[in-house]
């Protein structure tokens, strides 16, 4: 390999950690609470403090316990989605990419919005 | 155009086997789109020992035959856009560089993953993808690296009197 090649090695890897700790820096420091969007729009906000099995549309199922969000069930066929972990306070995302499923870890809105655990499908 | 037209129709089979081969390995650390891009190892080997035109050829038919037989219309559509993406920028930097395969390998292997999480972003309309982004980079270096050494050795074993039709002189010709 020659030394250019390096270099631009170099500065792909540089851009990936400065990605990464730019994204830590603006990361919320907990989040408490999950989103969930479906093609773009959001389909609810989930307290993480309350243990509870959401039904996304009729395609995916997320569950939330002990303070983690895990996608437990998806109708895709690879189901992807259902290996990516869970959210927990640290954040995270979840993504099920055919049925443009997004969960991912927020800040707290408001207290009282997220606390109940009410949906916000309007 | 014998010899030309035998290899290519060899190295799509070995990228359509590739993609399979690739489908049945477990997804590793539950980041999608991450995947060794073994395919990339015909598709690189055919533009430097070809030209863009062959690479793209076998590049489209590998990208259709592996969707048709194990993916669906997502997956086709998330292929074409790491692979126009990749082999693009592929192009652009063994014309305008000397870099050697292994960095051209690398520059595939980022680019590819790029494209997908772009192609991604716009399908889910979600720009929160973006936390991937850092993952997906070094992921494409360390594949594009693999890939790199391999079809270097591959270029190295192959000889291009092999693969191309001579003419009349002897001299090998590209096309």
């Amino acid at each position: 390999m020659k030394k250019k090649e390096l270099i631009f090695i170099a500065v792909i890897l540089l851009l990936a950690v400065l990605l990464w700790g730019g994204m830590q820096i603006t990361k919320n420091r907990s989040s408490a609470t999950i989103r969930i969007t479906v093609d773009g729009k959001e389909y609810g906000i989930y307290s993480l403090n309350k243990d509870q099995t959401i039904h996304i549309g009729d395609t995916n199922v997320c569950e939330i316990k002990n303070g983690l969000a895990t996608m437990t069930d998806a109708s895709c066929p690879d189901h992807l989605c259902m290996y990516q972990g869970s959210i927990g306070e640290k954040g995270g995302l979840i993504v099920c990419l055919p049925n443009k499923v997004v969960i991912e870890g927020v800040k707290a809105v408001s207290s009282d919005q997220a606390s109940d655990g009410v949906d916000t499908v309007s | 155009m014998v010899k030309k037209t035998a290899y290519l129709g060899l190295f799509s089979a070995i990228a359509i086997i590739f993609g399979y081969v690739e489908s049945l390995l477990p997804i590793f650390i539950g980041i999608p789109g991450i995947k060794l891009g073994l395919a990339n190892l015909a598709i690189l080997f055919l533009l430097e020992r070809y030209s863009f035109r062959e690479a793209a050829m076998v590049s489209v038919i590998r990208i259709l035959v592996i969707g048709f037989l194990f993916g669906n219309m997502f997956s086709i559509i998330y292929s074409l856009s790491g692979a126009a993406l990749s082999l693009a920028c592929m192009t652009f930097m063994k014309a305008k560089t000397d870099f050697s395969p292994i960095g051209i390998s690398v520059v595939g292997g980022v680019t590819h993953n790029i494209g997908q999480l772009l192609a991604a972003m716009l399908i889910v309309k979600n720009g929160s993808l973006i936390y991937y982004a850092p993952a997906l980079l070094i992921f494409g270096v360390i594949t594009g690296v693999l890939i790199g050494l391999l079809t270097t050795e591959i270029l190295r074993r192959l000889p291009s009197k092999y693969t191309s039709d001579a003419t009349k002189k002897g001299i090998t010709n590209d096309h």
